[in-house]
């Protein structure tokens, strides 16, 4: 019973924020300055989302961040694919370091290489194309794919290619009829952690796109003004991002957390 | 369907029997090893690889690569525009950065932000795991929901959240406080010292981080084996024993990684930071990131921001060099 009520605070307090969120976003404007804060929404109304969607054009940014998630993942889990294979299923000299070496990618932040990033975009006439968002969005996202894919597939037993191989399979026949299949969830769930990833990040997108080409997460900037910042239509623009997000995350983080376990269990 | 099915089937037997840790992996590679080795099928590993190789040098390695000749490089806005050459700066770049109190002063808070937002993150998140297996079922759903959320959640918009939570006049959490008894809060403002205002910013990625830590500890945890922890129970270990010599050192692997990713994602902080002051960080709100990147783009001293974001390498490098060692060590085994 104790650990119950605990279990309950930590949810209180946990939630509390989004709860702020999305209660802040359907009370009307007046009742979010309201020095005595409102716990409900007294009238619930959708002004706030009219003023976000009023304040800065919002379906542009979002197409922009679609097309960029979309494409980074295409080719993130095509190519990531391949080397996630190449690191779980064969013995060859140097795996070792190149495990080492997709892993040690990770920990270069992004922030140290957004200025030779910057010069080379500009240098190449990429800066503030969406092209450019792609190519730089490849950085965090193969190093992501590959580790997680290959925690996919260590956790398909090498006993089911063999028996295929067994009755005759190639080994690509035995890998695109025995072992897809099975990578198939761990695929789908790769590859929207990925986009959701992509679709987060905000330095690269602030940084190499101008103002009207800009992305869904820098959109959010529109709202801070110089006279202050515009909370409740704000709060509603947040929601409208943070929801369909969630609800992908709600769909794939039970299949990822597996995947990431077994990578970091299985060596 | 069916796939997704056949996988849940196919897969608890593997991962559970071998011990956590070596196990599986050697085994597995020297089969594949006899199968492949030194004969016609040598090449392939290689040739699956190629790809994204070749996509991580361009899209990494160049870039790596510039950063650090950039550093030794005085580079402006001439440069930048193309009027002037690159020249060599030598080591100007970085004796001037490490030579400035200032540059300390951003280092060590940098530190101590990061290493308290780590700390704070790991126990909070190991805490909450924990909890998650005594609770009922119910609760657990529900706490699994907010944790979902929150992972879920944008950083930028968590960031905008918080900083709505926070606002000095109409933030709901100086009015909560307020309440307290003998406690005045209305009105008070976080951000007008930079220690208060990080710390509010540590909560914000605190609470953005517990989530993968509780729900990749909870994986761990279903992994560590009943009877292990009843034959402790019966060896006389109180609650405290069991964690201490039974729980953690199985989940070791699980723990040194969420360490050391939390450790890159807190020094690497930024959005959270910029975003809560405005885009422009007043100097004692300055983290590396935030400080490299107003040397490259506010004063336009491309060199100097670059030497400033190699320092910061260096240092995570240092950070994480156990868990690279670990890692290599698991590469010899195998």
């Amino acid at each position: 019973m104790g650990w119950n009520a605990l279990g309950l605070l930590v949810f209180a307090v946990l939630g509390f924020p989004v709860y702020w969120m999305v209660n802040t976003a359907f009370k009307p404007a007046k009742d979010a300055i309201d020095p005595d804060p409102h716990f409900f929404p007294s009238t619930f109304t959708l002004e706030n989302f009219k003023r976000a969607l009023e304040i800065a054009d919002f379906w542009g940014p979002v197409g922009r961040s679609l097309v960029v998630s979309l494409v980074v993942v295409i080719i993130g889990i095509a190519v990531g694919m391949l080397a996630a294979l190449a690191i779980s299923r064969f013995a060859f000299r140097g795996r070792k370091i190149v495990i080492v070496g997709i892993l040690a990618v990770q920990m270069v932040p992004l922030v140290a290489m957004i200025i030779p990033v910057f010069l080379l975009l500009n240098d190449l006439g990429q800066y503030d194309k969406l092209t450019g968002l792609v190519i730089t969005y490849l950085t965090f996202i193969l190093p992501f794919t590959v580790w997680t894919l290959r925690g996919f597939i260590v956790n398909i037993p090498k006993e089911l290619e063999e028996a295929a191989m067994v009755d005759g399979c190639t080994r690509t026949g035995a890998f695109v009829r025995v072992v897809f299949p099975l990578l198939a969830p761990g695929m789908v769930a790769t590859s929207v952690y990925g986009f959701i990833q992509a679709w987060n990040e905000y330095l690269y997108a602030l940084m190499l796109m101008s103002q009207q080409n800009q992305t869904a997460t820098v959109w959010l900037g529109n709202f801070i003004t110089k006279n202050g910042t515009e909370y409740a239509p704000m709060m509603a623009g947040s929601t409208m991002m943070a929801v369909p997000i969630v609800i992908l995350f709600l769909l794939v983080q039970r299949k990822m957390a597996a995947g990431l376990t077994a990578g970091a269990v299985k060596g | 369907m069916s796939a997704a099915e056949t996988t849940t089937a196919k897969a608890p037997p593997v991962r559970h029997a071998p011990p956590p840790g070596r196990g599986a992996g050697p085994t597995d590679v020297k089969t594949a090893g006899k199968r492949t080795g030194g004969g016609p099928g040598a090449g392939v590993p290689w040739l699956l690889l190629a790809p994204c190789l070749t996509v991580l040098v361009l899209v990494l390695g160049y870039p790596l690569v510039r950063l650090v000749t950039l550093s030794f490089q005085k580079f402006g806005q001439p440069q930048l525009w193309g009027f002037q050459e690159a020249e060599s700066a030598g080591l100007d770049n970085f004796t001037r950065i490490l030579g400035d109190g200032e540059f300390w002063a951003v280092v060590l808070r940098t530190v101590l932000f990061a290493g308290g937002a780590v700390i704070l993150t790991m126990v909070l998140g190991m805490l909450i795991a924990l909890l998650l297996q005594r609770v009922s079922t119910w609760v657990k759903a529900l706490v699994s929901i907010v944790l979902v959320a929150s992972w879920g959640m944008p950083i930028i918009v968590a960031t905008a959240i918080f900083k709505w939570l926070f606002d000095a006049d109409y933030g709901v959490l100086n009015w909560l406080l307020d309440k307290l008894p003998g406690v005045e809060m209305i009105g008070h403002n976080w951000f007008a010292s930079g220690p208060q205002g990080l710390a509010v910013i540590m909560l914000l990625v605190v609470w953005g981080a517990v989530p993968f830590v509780v729900i990749t500890l909870s994986a761990g945890l279903t992994q560590v084996p009943k009877e292990l922890e009843e034959a402790a129970r019966l060896d006389g270990a109180g609650a405290w024993g069991v964690f201490r010599f039974v729980t953690l050192p199985i989940l070791k692997p699980i723990i040194v990684m969420l360490t050391t990713l939390s450790v890159i994602w807190d020094m690497g902080v930024f959005p959270q930071v910029y975003v809560m002051r405005n885009g422009h960080p007043e100097p004692e709100f300055q983290v590396l990131t935030t400080y490299s990147f107003d040397k490259a783009f506010v004063v336009n001293d491309y060199g100097t921001g670059s030497a400033i974001a190699l320092v910061t390498v260096f240092l995570l490098l240092g950070a994480v060099a156990v868990y690279m060692r670990q890692m290599l060590k698991i590469g010899e085994v195998e």
